[in-house]
């Protein structure tokens, strides 16, 4: 099967039910999407597959066929991306483990609603945990990033 | 060899808290801390263990402590870094390995108990300063002019009277021919002086080491690891401890595509420790291929005495041996005398807190490779020198094959103070033949951890004429000593020590604490604040219940409680090996004014006392942990369902000197979250032994709208010496959240997690 990663074509003959997080991570050696519940639960793994955010650890490979995935090393070249940018500006990041799969959301959140509420925000990115509590943080940085795209 | 561990910690501390610059008292200079000629001719002067500078000046600072979220990073090179005059742009930060240099010298690696600033930043700065006045040496050797004339700023030294001034750069090549100065001219600068150290301004994003890296998903954790040919193993473990493998069948794990073999992992004799779990092993191509191996195994477990772990029946026998007579632990006057007078009344309550697990957001995790008897180690590690004897001790081999690096950890909270995994992956490798990456699932990590201990408190107050003349406090909680003293049956100094017999309420004349038994039947393990979370929750709660029982204002009958300013000297209290976070309790006593202190200003700051809206509450607790006094002042609004929010938490911080205020922020904020999960989510139970919760489903954590998100930050400043950050900032946490609720509703709550069907509750 054939897809797209962060621009690049890609070609799988593995397991088709392999979750998308373990063919970015063990077969690409895309380490920056992480694991943490393997059940869709947390949203660390949280890639945008056709632009949607999706939780790669529950979505089989073969859900992306002939699609264009985007995880955090491709969400832009520079690194610098609104969300990104507004992260490093509020100083979120703790520990750093979850913020992968936090920015990604936050991107496609603000894709689809380029300007949300607060609530909106909360609904948003409530899929996503963060141990350290950077939660403050995180919604101040979702606010910055929501004036910027 | 003389080093600087040597100097009387005392004398450095003194000298840190006082204003003006100290001169180290002792020689600085070893061939361990200062000038290491080999790479003299590299043009490298590594200036001591933790200092490099390259010809292009390029500052290179090793970090000693692992970095789980609280900057540490960041904050301790630039210590380094500020003494050192050197401009924090040209630095870069690696990572300590596990080397026994470090222990040699006296640093520790383990990034625990809320200390690397307190001890670290005395010799961090020495070594700042060292290295400084060998570039300053240097300059006065090629200038030819004194050395006390040449003066380190901004990454350049300069010789006033003659004009000159050389980049550090330029300085390297002559400074590291130099023999190490003498440390009677080597002076860290004043307080005054620091660019750095305590200045929130310099703790800008752009300061960050890792801050692009975690924003660009290129940080390294325990799992990114990636070598050649190298395998990923996940293991099947007995759900109840101690169970063995009695048999097992992997022929269906076998014609998984990718299944490479399993291998049984013995389970260790006791004591614990840090030692694996035991278990059965699959070992795969990729991660995918290891866990649908894993499902297919089948495993027969041995019965195991702990299957007699059934939570309700558990603690039931912890709450009445917290209430009924224990070891006596600490004992001022007589409880009882007091309590038999006439005129006195007893009032007791009971608290009750279950079982954790610390739940970081990256499970345990490593990647090992075994080769020609030796292990090489990649690993997300609080306890670098833990994981490198435990390798050592489990597979036979000197501590000095076993080179540990330490990765980033996604989170530790204490879990990852335990080598447990790490042993797994390099006896995997061994076993193996390649590098093995080992995956803990979070089903592994909520089923197989180190537990935070469950408690029963039970609280009893005598009150004679309107005021309290007697505190008897009974616990019965299993102890963490359990790991190393399996027929351990009560708690050991340092758990009676995380705010119990150091409870502080100095005005009352008769004091008994006591310690039930209790059994052990599980890995119990240090968690975020530890023992502090349940006796900071009794004991506060208790404060609060009982002023309202005689009718007094909660923070004023509180701060009567505290009584004037002083020191608690618990060795004329039956206290004979009073822990004080392992610090000289000389220099970090037990002091009343400032727990006073930081109450007060929490009253003061949270609008204490004016009238809320309806289902509002306001709610105090304040405690002392890690040497640090904190006041938490919650604000909650609860419907007429039970369900509630966090509206607004106020914490008021008294750590003495902060070295990075930015992140002390950052951990107040998450500190509150940390302790709302503790306060209303998360709870282990057992049945039969084995833990009954497996995911975030069944073990909520906070969520973005759950968590308080409007917490504020308030410090004493003082000239106090540092004290912890990282963790005393949770304990008061659900004690406040719980007189809040008791301000809005009425309802007291005892017992944790806070429910909205425990306040909804007749």
């Amino acid at each position: 099967m054939n897809l797209t990663v962060n621009g690049n074509p890609q070609e799988f003959g593995g397991d088709p039910n392999m979750p998308l997080l373990w063919y970015v991570r063990d077969v690409l050696g895309l380490t920056g999407s992480k694991f943490a519940c393997g059940t869709g639960l947390c949203g660390s793994c949280t890639v945008h597959v056709g632009g949607e955010a999706v939780r790669a650890c529950i979505t089989p490979v073969s859900a992306a066929e002939g699609m264009e995935v985007t995880t955090i090393e491709g969400l832009d070249a520079e690194g610098n991306h609104p969300v990104q940018r507004a992260w490093r500006a509020h100083n979120v990041p703790q520990c750093g483990y979850c913020q992968s799969g936090q920015i990604m959301q936050a991107a496609a959140l603000l894709s689809q609603n380029p300007d949300p509420s607060d609530q909106e925000i909360l609904d948003g990115m409530s899929g996503n945990i963060c141990r350290c509590g950077t939660y403050q943080r995180i919604f101040a940085a979702v606010k910055t990033a929501a004036k910027e795209v | 060899m003389t080093m600087l561990t040597n100097l009387s910690r005392r004398t450095v501390l003194k000298g840190i808290a006082g204003t003006t610059g100290f001169v180290l008292g002792a020689r600085l200079g070893s061939d361990q801390l200062l000038g290491l000629p080999a790479n003299a001719a590299e043009g490298k002067l590594e200036a001591n263990l933790f200092v490099a500078v390259d010809g292009d000046g390029s500052v290179t600072i090793t970090c000693a402590r692992s970095e789980m979220g609280q900057g540490v990073r960041t904050s301790l090179p630039m210590i380094i870094a500020d003494e050192m005059e050197a401009d924090w742009a040209r630095c870069s930060v690696v990572q300590a390995d596990a080397e026994q240099k470090w222990n040699d010298f006296g640093q520790e690696l383990d990034t625990d108990g809320s200390r690397s600033v307190r001890r670290d930043i005395n010799h961090l700065r020495a070594a700042g300063a060292g290295a400084r006045k060998m570039l300053e040496m240097a300059a006065a050797e090629m200038w030819g002019v004194p050395a006390d004339e040449c003066v380190a700023q901004n990454h350049r030294v300069s010789h006033a009277p003659s004009g000159r001034s050389a980049d550090f750069g330029e300085l390297v090549a002559t400074a590291a021919g130099l023999e190490a100065p003498d440390p009677a001219t080597v002076q860290v600068k004043d307080r005054s002086d620091w660019k750095y150290i305590a200045n929130e301004s310099a703790f800008t994003p752009d300061a960050y080491v890792d801050l692009v890296d975690m924003t660009t998903g290129k940080g390294v954790f325990g799992a990114d690891t990636m070598l050649d040919g190298m395998k990923t193993a996940v293991i099947a473990r007995s759900p109840v401890y101690r169970g063995k493998v009695e048999s097992y069948d992997d022929s269906a794990a076998m014609a998984i595509t990718g299944v490479r073999g399993t291998i049984e992992l013995p389970m260790p004799d006791l004591p614990i420790a840090f030692k694996q779990l035991g278990g059965v092993a699959v070992i795969a191509d990729n991660t995918w291929a290891a866990l649908e191996g894993r499902k297919a195994l089948s495993v027969q477990w041995s019965e195991s005495d702990n299957s007699a772990l059934d939570s309700p029946s558990y603690n039931d026998a912890l709450r009445k041996a917290a209430a009924e007579p224990g070891t006596t632990i600490r004992e001022r006057g007589s409880y009882e005398l007091a309590r038999d007078k006439a005129s006195a009344k007893e009032f007791t309550r009971e608290y009750f807190v279950p079982y954790f697990i610390h739940m970081p957001m990256e499970p345990p995790a490593a990647v090992a490779n075994y080769q020609d008897g030796k292990v090489e180690i990649w690993a997300a590690s609080q306890h670098p020198m833990a994981v490198r004897d435990t390798i050592a001790e489990v597979l036979g081999i000197e501590k000095e094959n076993v080179l540990v690096h330490i990765t980033l950890l996604g989170g530790g909270f204490g879990r990852k103070s335990k080598a447990d995994y790490a042993v797994e992956a390099a006896y995997l490798s061994r076993e193996v033949g390649a590098p093995v990456r080992l995956v803990w699932t979070r089903e592994d990590e909520i089923q197989n951890g180190y537990y935070h201990a469950a408690s029963a408190q039970s609280v009893s107050a005598v009150i004679d004429a309107g005021r309290v003349s007697g505190w008897r406090h009974g616990v019965a909680f299993p102890s963490i000593l359990g790991l190393w003293v399996p027929e351990q049956k009560i708690g050991f100094n340092i758990e009676h020590g995380l705010g119990l017999i150091d409870m502080p309420y100095n005005s009352i004349e008769n004091i008994r604490i006591e310690n039930g038994d209790a059994n052990l039947h599980t890995r119990i393990g240090w968690y975020r604040s530890v023992n502090n979370i349940q006796h900071a929750f009794a004991i506060n709660s208790f404060a609060n219940e009982l002023a309202h029982e005689i009718g007094r204002d909660p923070v004023e009958f509180q701060l009567e409680l505290i009584g004037e300013p002083a020191i608690i000297d618990l060795t004329k209290e039956k206290v004979e090996d009073y822990w004080n976070y392992g610090d000289p309790i000389e220099d970090y006593p037990i002091d009343t004014g400032r727990l006073a202190g930081v109450l007060r200003k929490a009253r003061d700051v949270s609008g204490y006392g004016k009238p809320l809206p309806k289902g509002h509450g306001l709610g105090l607790a304040v405690h002392r942990s890690f040497l640090s006094y904190i006041a938490q002042a919650v604000r909650v609004q609860v419907a007429d369902d039970g369900n509630y929010s966090i509206t607004r938490v106020d914490t008021v911080l008294d750590c003495g000197l902060g070295a990075n205020p930015e992140r002390i922020r950052a951990q107040c904020e998450g500190a509150a979250v940390y302790g709302n999960t503790i306060a209303r989510q998360g709870i282990i139970s057992y049945a039969q032994g084995a833990v009954e919760q497996s995911n975030f489903h069944d073990y909520p954590v906070s969520r973005i709208d759950d968590a308080p998100l409007n917490v504020h930050l308030h410090r004493i400043e003082n000239d106090h010496i540092p004290s912890g950050v990282g963790e005393p900032m949770v304990p008061p946490f659900a004690p406040a959240l719980a007189n809040a609720i008791f301000d809005a509703t009425g309802k007291r709550i005892r017992n944790l997690p806070i429910r909205p069907e425990d306040i909804t509750a007749a």
